[in-house]
């Protein structure tokens, strides 16, 4: 197996390169030390808004939030020119998704360079004001935040005119209060404005019509925190640091966690394969245990088999798959542990965090865990998997007002086609015997 | 209408609520932060929850009048948001994880360790008002599982047997 490790002078960490958890985040003056800021100067002195939006459309960012959208593409739709009026750029740093702890890694070790980001990105769609939606949980997060947004602030990148240009941008850290809803954009969006986070029917994109009524780009934390690397480099450096023939670009913050010797998250060239991220970073699993099945980035995302390991982990890969990339941060069951049971906690926690707003999610995701439970404590009725098989396609993509119970489905159909034995030995003894008889 | 005349007609009637002059300052603060003050809506909950521990519902139509929003909006706000408090808890809040990756590393036993420490179930507060349990989702140190939060303080890996001795440092 090739492996570039982190020894190896041709292996690129941009984004955690200056991250050295022993001594904490570099303050501004260290920051400015590494060359901090030097690309945001470039940018705002030499650069138009439409020349940054071209390199990272040619660098093909894709977002690091779950969904892959590509970064440039997204900040396309957004009107230009004098007569635009306000403009908001938001970050989603409402990581909530089970299984990701990368975003709180780059807010708490690298704030400066999330600050210097944001106002990258902020030029290039000449954005008005910043919000960084930050979940109420992350408190050094927040700390950290602020204490770079005033250091920012202090030196002259954020407020009226800035580094002598028209440009004016305020930026501001808003902390939630809960929900994993949030991290649905329009739902954020929502939140942000002082409402219940539940999501908005699209069209019109939050990029015409947004947080109140104005063009708005949300982006996630590590998305952003590529694009001071990207304008300095160039987008084909960034294209060059993925892996082997991926077709996609840069670096990704890959993890694990589960029972393996060494959970963590570490930034890898973009197509690193499951295999690489279980068995050389994380150390494979704990006491001789062996790989049964695994989330490849989040709880949103389909189970995968050990076959899958030596798939490259980028978003066309892994779909092809029948699953999703999603975040990047794998979860990992052993095979000794119970997919009936995992499955009832991942869905235990979609319907404790659905909005209510719509119907077949809100009266959905709990009857799906009422059989759950039930299989779990081999109480299953023979009907059971049926009506499981049914709610992953009552639940699919189309039936919901937003993607939260088509997610919640993706963990559950797959388990449902890989492991179905599992949830037939949950049925009751007598329903287990209609079954037979039924499908006999 | 005096408040004790009020008090007559309905003796259930929540007991009159002043911001403190700490809590507007704090207040206007946040809604400096944005073109229309109801998107401080969260955060002046937090302002409150913060000072007093919880939002009581006689807060709800204080801190409606300084956002100038219907109490009724700020109220469906105030019930929405797992972390915003409608109901005393303890001097600590135990914010226990109990998503797939706690799930498989020992949640179950470190949230049974927890119930059998404390005397409470989920949802509960110890009857010397000193620590609520709470059920959270993912915190987002997948690495560090099972874990939970005690306050702002995030703990973990944590092995049932060292749950009594975590809490005790905890007064």
């Amino acid at each position: 197996m090739s492996v570039r490790s982190a020894s190896d002078p041709h292996y690129q960490r941009p984004l955690t390169r200056l991250i050295d958890r022993t001594v904490g985040p570099l303050d501004f003056t260290g920051y400015q030390a590494e060359n901090g800021y030097a690309v945001l100067r470039r940018v705002v002195r030499d650069l138009a808004p439409a020349d940054v939006q071209g390199i990272v459309k040619a660098s093909n960012l894709r977002g690091r939030g779950g969904a892959g959208f590509p970064t440039g593409v997204k900040w396309g739709l957004i009107p230009m020119g004098p007569d635009a009026g306000a403009k908001y750029l938001v970050c989603n740093a409402d990581e909530m998704e089970p299984g990701t702890f990368k975003d709180r890694l780059l807010m708490e070790q690298a704030p400066h360079q999330l600050v210097e980001a944001m106002l990258i990105a902020a030029h290039a769609i000449q954005a008005t004001a910043g919000y960084i939606f930050l979940r109420g949980e992350y408190v050094a997060a927040a700390q950290r935040l602020n204490d770079a947004v005033a250091a920012a602030r202090a030196a002259g990148y954020i407020g009226a005119n800035i580094l002598g240009s028209p440009w004016s941008f305020e930026l501001y850290v808003h902390t939630g209060a809960g929900r994993y809803i949030c991290g649905e954009e329009t739902a954020l969006i929502n939140s942000l404005e002082g409402r219940r986070a539940t999501p908005r029917a699209k069209p019109p994109f939050p990029q015409i019509a947004g947080l109140w009524g104005r063009p708005t780009i949300v982006n996630n934390v590590e998305t952003l925190s590529n694009l001071p690397h990207i304008l300095g480099n160039g987008s084909d450096w960034f294209k060059d640091l993925a892996q082997g023939k991926s077709p996609d670009s840069g670096t990704k913050i890959y993890g694990c966690s589960g029972r393996v010797n060494a959970p963590g998250c570490w930034e890898l060239p973009i197509g690193t394969t499951g295999r690489e991220i279980l068995e050389v970073h994380a150390r494979g699993m704990q006491h001789g245990r062996t790989l049964k099945a695994w989330l490849p980035g989040g709880a949103s995302t389909d189970f995968l088999l050990p076959e899958h390991l030596d798939l490259a982990m980028d978003y066309e890969t892994i779909a092809k798959a029948g699953s999703r990339m999603g975040t990047g941060l794998t979860t990992v069951v052993a095979d000794n542990q119970s997919m009936v049971s995992a499955v009832r906690n991942l869905e235990e926690f979609f319907a404790r965090e659905s909005c209510g707003w719509c119907t077949p999610c809100r009266d959905g995701l709990p009857w799906s865990v009422k059989i759950l439970q039930a299989l779990e404590a081999g109480r299953g009725q023979a009907e059971d998997l049926d009506v499981l098989t049914k709610l992953t396609r009552w639940l699919g993509p189309g039936k919901t007002f937003c993607p939260h119970a088509p997610g919640a489905m993706e963990p559950l159909q797959s388990a449902l086609k890989y492991f179905r034995a599992e949830f037939e030995a949950g049925l009751a003894r007598s329903g287990n015997t209609t079954t037979m008889a039924g499908t006999a | 209408m005096s408040q004790s005349v009020l008090k007559i007609i309905d003796p259930h009637a929540p007991e009159p609520f002043l911001l403190s002059d700490t809590e507007r300052v704090e207040i206007q603060h946040e809604i400096s932060h944005y073109p229309d003050p109801r998107a401080a809506s969260i955060e002046a909950l937090k302002v409150v929850q913060r000072h007093r521990g919880w939002v009581a519902d006689g807060a709800i139509p204080a801190i409606a009048a300084e956002l100038g929003i219907p109490a009724a909006e700020l109220e469906g706000v105030a019930t929405f948001y797992s972390l915003i408090f409608r109901h005393p808890v303890g001097r600590h809040v135990v914010k226990v994880c109990d998503s797939i990756a706690c799930h498989l590393t020992g949640y179950d036993e470190l949230r049974d360790a927890l119930i059998a420490s404390l005397g409470v179930r989920l949802g509960e507060t110890t009857r010397d008002g000193r620590f609520t349990l709470l059920p959270i989702c993912c915190l987002g140190a997948c690495d560090r599982g099972p874990c939970l939060m005690i306050d702002d303080d995030l703990h973990g890996p944590l092995e049932p047997a060292h749950v009594a001795a975590l809490l005790e440092s905890y007064p």
